[in-house]
């Protein structure tokens, strides 16, 4: 099946029929990108859903503090004692909570969804290419996936529960707290790594080494671009955190002190340690992973909404190398902004004027990107379908995400704003309504590429105005409350520190801030309720859903819909060669108003 | 189905896919070795003045395991040119050689770490401090572990006269100025520590770097072993593909030779 060879349609679908591993082979342990694309994506959406329900009781204990959980209160306590007495959330809970829904959401949920399910399934069918150039690499990343995910879900149940420390494992907390969930948060995220560096090795090699006769690099399409951009960054920045992770655990078990002070109290008594490390040190290793990670969760988005932009808009896309150009801009500045997550550290003002310079400028080719986005709808003749609605919505909530980052990324308006819900509300404003959302698009765009049947339009519109309502619900209040005064982290929602009894004390906050909280709390639940239809919506359209009457049902001219629905073992059926660019929409005097790539 | 490029290069990137696959993991291992570098560089910048200790590893015997590392990089590569050059025993005889090279770079490794876990740090209640050894050269001591085997007393051999703790009498090279043995009751002890990774952030970082180093140097001989014990078969089956592997272990055996080349003068030397 290569795609210079010359084998015959006859032949090739000989050798697909001799195709029949097993069951086993097949689906579980599958070196076949597809599968693995879909391994991943499955198991991806189930942190997803975990990951939300952390969130949900934690906006429990928010909205009403000291009250018992309704419906989940009981099984909590039956299950994790103590932690949740008479279903109530302990602090410590709250905390383990609030780690592990970070570490979920980003590193079990987005990454191996946006990264490795998309990119494993479309990439190699986009490029033209039989499969990853590693397909047992590609095999052993997911299973290194899923022990770490494993490992990171056993973390709850043993004794003192998961890590607590935040989704950051700031050192000294994250070492001295005395319970084992921070060693296990730190092997699951040993397995993680690897899993993702296996990932990003294939990924790089099979978009340089596979792309078929023709498919020159700036024929590439960007969903294409923004992989290799992602797997680069993911190559280089996690290693980092490993190393940090190693030191963090030879602190837990071998007694070092790389991120233990001299003369470091814990509990009102001098640790027994050699003392001599750095707490900065971690937080500089940590966010070096850190900032490309935001980079990471964003650009394999911006690929999706770019493919289904143009694809919708019936358009070329306006600036493609504009596009490719500020995409490696990004990337390469994802590297050196990472101290502005640390202003308020006390490294100093030199410092912190470079990365603040730095973090100003990796805003431009974001901007270029974003205005990219909105030209190329210019004119287009738009198709309002569901991953066309999912898309147009990713504009504007990026756009805030983006823009509410900038008074972050200044240091002096920072130390205002730091460690408050405006920091939560930037954040989950680029990733929720953000990246999730490009997330949709592309599970809508592509699933019929996957199983053969459309998912249905009416529910796909019902899911998307729901989701962008109580998006918007949830997290455009957070800017209100951190802008008035509102610490993160807080496991009552912040009443025993805002003195609310006493309007006139420094650092008071009003009631209405903190009634806020409940508003807040009762919009996220109903974001979840809104992802009903989405569930019902995947599984009933993947076997009752209208089926395609074509392999290219959205007409569009990127390779993936040019292989049978769904594409079988080895992808294409007859060799690939490209002719022409990714977005060949509208072409003055061609019979149709898409011409696919392969077309000569 | 066959992958492209598995064997045969690509012509426009001259690659075939596993040597572009290990130059990319070979990029991450730099990001992870260069982190903790860095992490070096930063713990010794930020130590408090003349804290830093010098001169506590034996500096011939690293020099040694550095010879021993760099004559296993010449033989690696003589093992892919006798391939090359389609003589199959001589690369036999290289790829053995390359194992029992690497094997002694851990058994020297090892004789190494022992060397600074039986070597202790011991204060006492009058507030005297003094570094030797334990008779019976006991691994990894400390006051607990005296009180819970209920060890009344340790014969103890110290490096120099007593209360003398600066940094030249510490070389474990100046071996010689061993003072008389003392006998020292578990109850005058306030503290006793070896020169493990927990003794302070030199030997912490020490400790991790060379620990991450030989399980590079361990996999890497694992690999090298694995090739040479199927390279008959491959030899018939695809020759192409066999040198093909001994090039990308190769690759991946002169990193871990460069890192090495790296942590020698920065620990044992600098």
């Amino acid at each position: 099946m290569q795609p210079t060879s010359h084998s015959t349609h006859a032949a090739t679908h000989h050798e697909h029929e001799h195709y029949d591993p097993g069951f086993l082979r097949k689906y579980v342990f599958s070196t076949d990108h597809k599968v693995i694309g879909i391994q991943y994506a499955i198991t991806a959406l189930v942190f997803l859903f975990i990951g939300y329900s952390l969130m949900a009781m934690m906006r429990w204990q928010l909205a009403y503090p000291g009250q018992p959980i309704p419906l989940v209160g009981g099984l909590l306590e039956k299950v994790l004692g103590d932690a949740a007495l008479e279903g109530k959330m302990s602090g410590d809970l709250y905390n383990a909570f609030g780690a592990m829904h970070g570490t979920i959401m980003v590193f079990l949920g987005i990454v191996p969804l946006a990264f490795a399910a998309f990119g494993n399934f479309v990439v190699p069918l986009q490029i033209g290419a039989p499969d990853m150039t590693f397909p047992r690499v590609n095999m052993a990343s997911y299973q290194s996936f899923f022990v770490g995910g494993v490992i990171m879900l056993v973390s709850f149940f043993i004794p003192g529960g998961a890590a607590q420390a935040g989704w950051t494992s700031y050192s000294p907390l994250a070492t001295v707290t005395p319970t084992a969930g921070q060693t296990w948060w730190i092997i699951g995220m040993i397995f993680l790594i690897t899993s993702s560096l296996l990932g990003a090795v294939n990924f790089i090699a099979t978009i340089i080494q596979l792309r078929a006769p023709g498919m020159t690099w700036m024929r590439l399409p960007f969903f294409v671009w923004a992989q290799f951009v992602t797997a680069f960054l993911l190559l280089l920045a996690f290693p980092p955190l490993e190393a940090a992770a190693v030191m963090q655990l030879m602190d837990k078990v071998a007694g070092t002190s790389f991120f233990l002070p001299t003369g470091l109290v814990i509990s009102e008594r001098v640790a027994d340690i050699s003392g001599g490390g750095s707490p900065l040190l971690w937080q500089h290793l940590f966010w070096f992973l850190g900032h490309p990670e935001v980079y990471v969760l964003i650009l394999p988005a911006m690929g999706i909404v770019c493919e289904v932009l143009c694809n919708n808009s019936r358009k070329p896309i306006w600036g493609y190398k504009s596009l490719v150009y500020s995409l490696f801009a990004i990337g390469f500045l994802s590297f050196i902004v990472w101290a502005h997550h640390m202003y308020l550290t006390g490294m100093g003002t030199a410092i912190s004027t470079f990365f603040q310079t730095t973090t100003m400028i990796i805003s431009i080719p974001s901007v270029i990107i974003l205005t990219v986005f909105f030209i190329s709808l210019w004119g287009g003749s738009i198709r309002f379908n569901t991953p066309m609605l999912f898309t147009l919505a990713f504009l504007p909530m990026f756009g805030i995400g983006g823009l509410t980052g900038l008074p972050l990324g200044f240091n002096f308006s920072d130390i205002h704003l730091h460690d408050t819900y405006y920091v939560i509300g930037h954040f989950h404003y680029v990733v929720a309504p953000g990246t999730i959302f490009g997330l949709f698009a592309g599970i809508y765009y592509w699933f019929p590429k996957a199983t053969g049947r459309m998912m249905n339009e009416f529910w796909g519109k019902v899911h998307f105005w729901l989701s962008l309502i109580f998006m918007n619900a949830i997290f455009m209040p957070m800017f209100h409350q951190g802008m008035g005064g509102m610490l993160r982290r807080m496991s009552d929602g912040g009443v025993n520190y805002s003195l609310a009894q006493n309007a006139d004390a420094l650092g008071a906050m009003s009631d209405s801030l903190i009634k806020t909280n409940v508003h807040v709390s009762h919009a996220a639940w109903a974001l979840g309720l809104a992802q009903i239809p989405f569930i019902i919506n995947f599984f009933v359209s993947m076997w009752r859903g209208r089926k395609v009457t074509s392999d290219n049902p959205w007409e569009a001219t990127t390779l993936e819909w040019q292989t049978p629905t769904p594409p079988p073992h080895g992808n294409f059926t007859k060799p690939i060669t490209v002719h022409r660019g990714p977005y060949e929409y509208s072409v003055p005097g061609h019979k149709l108003d898409f011409t696919p790539q392969n077309q000569a | 189905m066959e992958i492209p490029y598995a064997v045969q290069p690509r012509e426009d990137t001259g690659l075939y896919n596993a040597k572009l696959g290990i130059w990319l993991f070979l990029a991450s291992e730099v990001m992870l070795f260069g982190a903790l570098f860095s992490s070096y560089i930063l713990l010794r910048v930020g130590a408090a003045p003349g804290a830093w200790p010098h001169g506590l590893l034996n500096i011939p015997i690293g020099t040694l395991n550095t010879l021993v590392l760099i004559t296993s990089s010449v033989t690696v590569v003589m093992a892919w040119a006798s391939l090359k050059m389609n003589q199959l025993s001589r690369f036999k005889m290289y790829q053995t050689l390359t194992v029992l090279f690497a094997l002694t770079f851990v058994c020297i490794k090892s004789y190494e770490y022992h060397d600074k876990f039986t070597h202790y740090e011991v204060v006492l209640k009058d507030g005297k401090s003094m570094t030797g050894h334990i008779e019976g050269s006991p691994m990894l001591w400390n006051l607990t572990k005296l009180n819970v085997k209920k060890i009344p007393s340790i014969t103890f051999t110290p490096e120099a006269a007593h209360g003398s703790h600066d940094a030249k009498s510490e070389g474990a090279a100046g071996a010689s100025a061993h003072g008389e043995p003392t006998k020292i009751a578990t109850s005058d002890i306030v503290k006793l520590e070896c020169f493990g990774p927990f003794h302070n952030t030199y030997l912490a970082i020490y400790f991790t770097l060379t620990a991450l180093h030989a399980l590079h140097v361990i996999g890497g001989a694992i690999v090298i072993g694995y090739i040479l014990f199927t390279s008959g078969r491959w030899w018939k089956k695809n020759p192409e593909q066999l040198t093909n592997r001994v090039e990308v272990s190769g690759l991946f055996w002169h990193f871990v030779d460069l890192v090495w080349i790296f942590l020698f003068p920065v620990l044992y030397l600098l």
